[in-house]
């Protein structure tokens, strides 16, 4: 099964990185973009026979390894689609 | 009295803690990879700069779980002295034994410069031979050390006195122009609430001989073996 994490730094963490980029678009005339948050994308393949097992796995490891929680906050969503071996 | 350096794969400032420690203040050091499961019988061990794991994920994330940091924790939680440097600090936020994490530098490239820091706190294994408010110049070279944490935990290690470097100017004035990285309250150095584990982001390992630009450094060697031949330990300041 699919996991995919999503890894972004606390709302109220400042992000040099989305900072920098969010100026770069301005200075390129993209006026309606007002802010740019940069994060970190992961896609785990789990050996889980049910959605609720993936999630907890995940959570796990995205607790554990893929995010600091002291500057970081993760969210996580299931591909349900290969369990049910229809969706593409 | 023996030093022990810990390399990780990816660990690049070892060598120059161990020359420093081992061949200009004369001390034993021995070099402890990451795989091993025991400190070698060390009074004080270094975690030393570089980049372990090639900072893959975070930095500091992956050396985290080396076999190494079994002993290491249980030598800190019985007050044996650790430093870390650059790297090593990044290590010690993420395994949790200092508070906060890092962030990229505000200036979003790698600073390699020297800078100054202020010595804050006098009490600890690795600046009880300083002078109170001493300024030493020393470089840096990092991408992220840009150090943050929530208002409280910066309240908290105040009221405590864990910071115990902090970025000034060559007249040890606290300004944001000598912040180098963007650092919450220009900390570039830290202790845990017993005082035995410290860290910095500027290298003293590389600032402790004259041919290399600055012996700023030394005053952090020379404070361990003060502290650990019960000479200059603990003075309170």
């Amino acid at each position: 099964m699919t996991v995919r994490v999503f890894v972004t730094l606390k709302p109220s963490v400042f992000d040099p990185q989305g900072r920098t980029i969010a100026d770069a678009l301005h200075a390129m005339g993209y006026d309606g973009v007002r802010d740019v948050r940069q994060g970190k994308y992961f896609e785990l393949d789990l050996d889980a026979d049910t959605v609720d097992v993936a999630k907890k796995l995940a959570d796990e490891v995205a607790d554990k390894l893929l995010a600091n929680p002291v500057i970081e906050s993760y969210r996580i969503e299931v591909d349900e689609g290969e369990k049910l071996g229809s969706r593409s | 009295m023996k030093f022990a350096i810990v390399v990780f794969p990816g660990s690049n400032c070892d060598h120059d803690a161990y020359h420093a420690a081992k061949h200009v203040l004369g001390a034993d050091a021995e070099f402890v990879w990451h795989k091993e499961t025991d400190l070698k019988g060390a009074d004080v061990v270094i975690l030393p700069g570089g980049f372990s794991y090639g900072d893959y994920l975070r930095t500091g994330a992956i050396a985290r779980f080396s076999p190494v940091m079994v002993p290491l924790l249980a030598f800190a939680k019985t007050g044996g002295p650790v430093l870390g440097i650059c790297n090593g600090f990044q290590v010690l936020l993420e395994v949790g034994l200092l508070p906060g994490g890092m962030l990229r530098n505000r200036s979003v490239k790698f600073q390699c410069e020297h800078v100054y820091v202020r010595v804050e706190a006098l009490d600890t294994p690795f600046t009880c031979v300083a002078a109170s408010g001493q300024v030493l110049r020393m470089p840096i070279a990092h991408g992220e050390g840009n150090y943050f944490a929530p208002p409280d935990v910066i309240e908290t290690l105040e009221a405590n006195r864990q910071v115990v470097f902090r970025y000034c100017d060559a007249r040890g004035a606290v300004v944001d122009a000598a912040n180098p990285n963007g650092s919450t309250s220009s900390i570039a150095g830290l202790c845990n609430e017993q005082r035995n584990v410290v860290a910095l982001m500027p290298h003293p390992e590389r600032a402790c001989e004259l041919a290399v630009g600055s012996v700023d450094g030394l005053v952090v060697f020379e404070s361990t073996v003060a502290a650990l031949t019960g000479d200059g330990m603990l003075r309170t300041g």
